[in-house]
């Protein structure tokens, strides 16, 4: 049999045989996508960093076979930001769940793409706090049935995009995991950007939420992303009516910014040179 | 102003001294939130941990400080942030995560009067329990308590070295009137620093929490060496692999927790006088000790025999201290403190029958005055 590409960059010895997800879960495909990315960008496994938080989402930094951060639940982005001050040579790649990017850890995205901090943040948006079973998040959309919103959610969700944008993200991106081949370029973009990348992963929880909002399997969920997806460039032309349940994606932000700790260090440099003068 | 130590003598703020404890200490990376009467270690940090190469972040707020302070030093900085008791109510978490993920790290609390938003600009020893005590389940954490911005300077340097030698959060537990006070500062020419230890083997034969020697402290390569750390906040095996197993949380938790509490006895400082021929002794930490110590010598002065007894170290606490004086059977032990009477508990633990502990509380505000304290000496003695 083929061993799997991304098996090289795998950590066998993790709960679950061999990873823990659902089956027809989208978070090891987006694994594999942010694998992708890092072979074909040819990066050191040893100068990169997997950061993630508590969740679904958050255990994708525990299978990979480098350094990883797995962080508090929400906080991955503050945690990053310490890491990447101290070491600008390692590129630091953060997974996050929709739950703790817009929930818990609100002020930790806005504040990370504030200060334009040279990290990737992925965002594996499965509509719901998938680890614990279930539960609405902030991009739960309205009628939804989630098991804290059993009769059909009444609040509005985020566009994490639009929030990372006037945030201040110097890239930002939305795809699903249909989106394979655009969604790998997005993240390998974001590598490179020198600042907050910001890249929403629209991701499939048929455990949880299809199976509850009778959208069906992973496959079946897969369709719904395609059937239901517009890009960016074609939704502008679009009437606003028609964009109701769609998922607009693209690439919304590609911006040049001074990055936060580029610029940090340019103090250092700016005290020396007064320190010399003196 | 680019030099590490500062050395000579200066006229210093306690808040200032603990920052030149700091990067005398090698401090390379601070992140705070403003709030009194911590304040002016960001203040004063903004500038000069740029002077030697080092960063200053203003944190969003408590927890976003100090996720980016343990960030730093997983990546091999040493590392620290300053607040007060709101403050460290909102770190808790993080608190629990550099434990379990064994992250030196340094946490000044500048003690202010509470509960709640309580009176901001005075003082209090009101959260001797939460920096112990604060975050779920079970860990151990250092923390010492200076009585001047000497002390500010010199237990600075001294938590940057327990830190790293033991891998664990490490506390200044300062109040109020010793971070505002100003006094004179003598900071010597060198100082005496610890670094973490680091891995003796290739990576290919590292197991991340294994322990090398006697101690159960594992050595802690940074992000980026070719180690592949595996960082987590669930509990894990010695190769870092997440586990729900008994054995396995035994395991670490028992690590986690002796490894402080079995070298209590190399981490105690204390201070103490008089203790000989003392009948009674007056035990204090912390800005109270001052008073306290005035409180003696006037006794002394009157003829009494009093004895005296400073707390540095109050986490991990030092039974064996306690124990010792106890063992003497003095007709009392005095304990003033500035909050209802919590570290009295500890003694009491410790002292048992073997004599009277007397708890002399003050809810925070104001300090306890000499005459107070030398008043209930009389009484006592009496
Ligand atoms: C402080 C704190 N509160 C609550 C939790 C419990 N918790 C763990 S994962 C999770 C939800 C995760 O949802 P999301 O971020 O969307 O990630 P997903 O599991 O869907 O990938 C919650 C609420 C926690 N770990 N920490
Ligand atoms: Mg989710």
């Amino acid at each position: 049999m083929k061993k799997h590409p991304a098996l090289k960059y795998f950590r066998f010895d993790r709960p679950g045989n061999p990873h823990l997800w659902c089956p027809g879960c989208g978070i090891p495909q987006i694994w594999y996508y942010t694998i992708k990315a890092i072979e074909e960008l040819k990066l050191d496994i040893d100068k990169i960093l997997w950061v993630g938080g508590s969740g679904c989402t958050g255990r994708m930094c525990t299978y990979w076979i480098g350094d990883y951060f797995h962080t508090l639940h929400g906080r991955p982005l503050g945690f990053a930001t310490g890491v990447k001050l101290a070491n600008p040579e390692l590129t630091v790649i953060c997974h996050m769940g929709d739950g703790e990017v817009a929930g818990i850890g609100g002020n930790h995205l806005i504040q990370t793409a504030r200060r334009n901090v040279d990290l990737t943040a992925i965002v594996v948006n499965n509509f719901n706090y998938g680890m614990t079973g279930g539960q609405f998040s902030p991009t739960t959309p309205r009628g939804a049935f989630t098991m804290t919103s059993q009769l059909g959610h009444i609040e509005y969700p985020f566009d994490l995009c639009k929030l990372a944008a006037t945030c201040g993200a110097t890239y930002v991106a939305r795809w699903t995991t249909f989106h394979s081949r655009a969604l790998i370029n997005s993240i390998k973009k974001g590598i490179q950007k020198k600042g907050l990348s910001f890249i929403e992963v629209i991701s499939q929880c048929p455990t949880q939420y299809g199976r509850r909002n009778k959208i069906g399997n992973g496959m079946q969920m897969m369709k719904w992303f395609k059937r239901s997806s517009i890009r960016k460039e074609k939704a502008e032309k679009t009437p606003k009516e028609e964009l109701k349940d769609k998922f607009i994606v693209g690439e919304f932000v590609d911006i040049e910014k001074a990055e936060f700790g580029a610029s940090l260090r340019g103090l250092i440099k700016k005290r020396r040179k007064e320190s010399v003068k003196n | 102003m680019n030099k590490r130590i500062l050395s000579g003598t200066h006229l210093f703020q306690g808040d200032e001294a603990c920052v030149e404890g700091a990067i005398a200490a090698g401090c390379n990376l601070f992140a705070g939130y403003p709030i009194t009467p911590a304040t002016e270690i960001s203040e004063r940090l903004s500038w000069r941990l740029f002077d030697v190469g080092g960063i200053f972040v203003q944190g969003a707020d408590e927890l976003d400080s100090l996720t980016i302070v343990i960030g730093a030093a997983c990546a091999g900085w040493k590392s620290m942030t300053a607040t007060s008791g709101n403050g460290i109510c909102l770190m808790q978490e993080c608190i629990g995560y550099a434990a379990i993920t064994e992250t030196p790290c340094i946490i000044v609390d500048v003690q202010r009067a509470g509960p709640g938003t309580g009176a901001a600009t005075k003082t209090m020893q009101g959260d001797v329990y939460q920096v112990r005590y604060g975050s779920n389940a079970d860990y151990s954490i250092i923390a010492l308590a200076p009585e001047s911005p000497q002390e500010m300077f010199d237990l600075t340097v001294e938590a940057f070295n327990l830190s790293e030698t033991y891998r664990v959060p490490t506390f200044i537990l300062a109040d109020e009137i010793v971070g505002h006070m100003r006094e004179k500062v003598v900071i010597p020419e060198k100082v005496k620093i610890i670094q973490r230890k680091r891995a003796k083997f290739p990576p290919q034969e590292f197991l991340p929490f294994k322990v090398e020697s006697d101690t159960d402290v594992p050595p802690m390569p940074a992000f980026g060496e070719g180690y592949r750390m595996p960082v987590s906040g669930l509990t894990h095996t010695e190769t870092g692999s997440p586990s729900t197993d008994y054995e396995v949380q035994k395991r670490m938790v028992s690590r986690l927790w002796n490894k402080v509490e079995k070298n209590v006895e190399k981490i105690t400082k204390i201070e103490s006088a008089y203790l000989e021929d003392a009948q009674v002794i007056v035990l204090a930490y912390g800005s109270v000790a001052r008073s306290a110590k005035s409180a003696v010598l006037e006794a002394r002065r009157q003829g009494l025999k009093i004895g005296y007894l400073r707390l540095i170290t109050i986490w991990p606490f030092p039974d064996k201290v306690i124990e010792n004086i106890a063992k003497r059977k003095p007709k009392a032990i005095i304990f003033p403190e500035m909050n209802m009477g919590k570290m009295v508990r500890e003694v009491k633990r410790v002292a048992g029958e073997r004599t009277k502990v007397i708890s002399f509380p003050k809810p925070g505000v104001e300090l306890h005055k000499p005459k107070e304290i030398y008043n209930l000496i009389r009484r006592v003695t009496n």
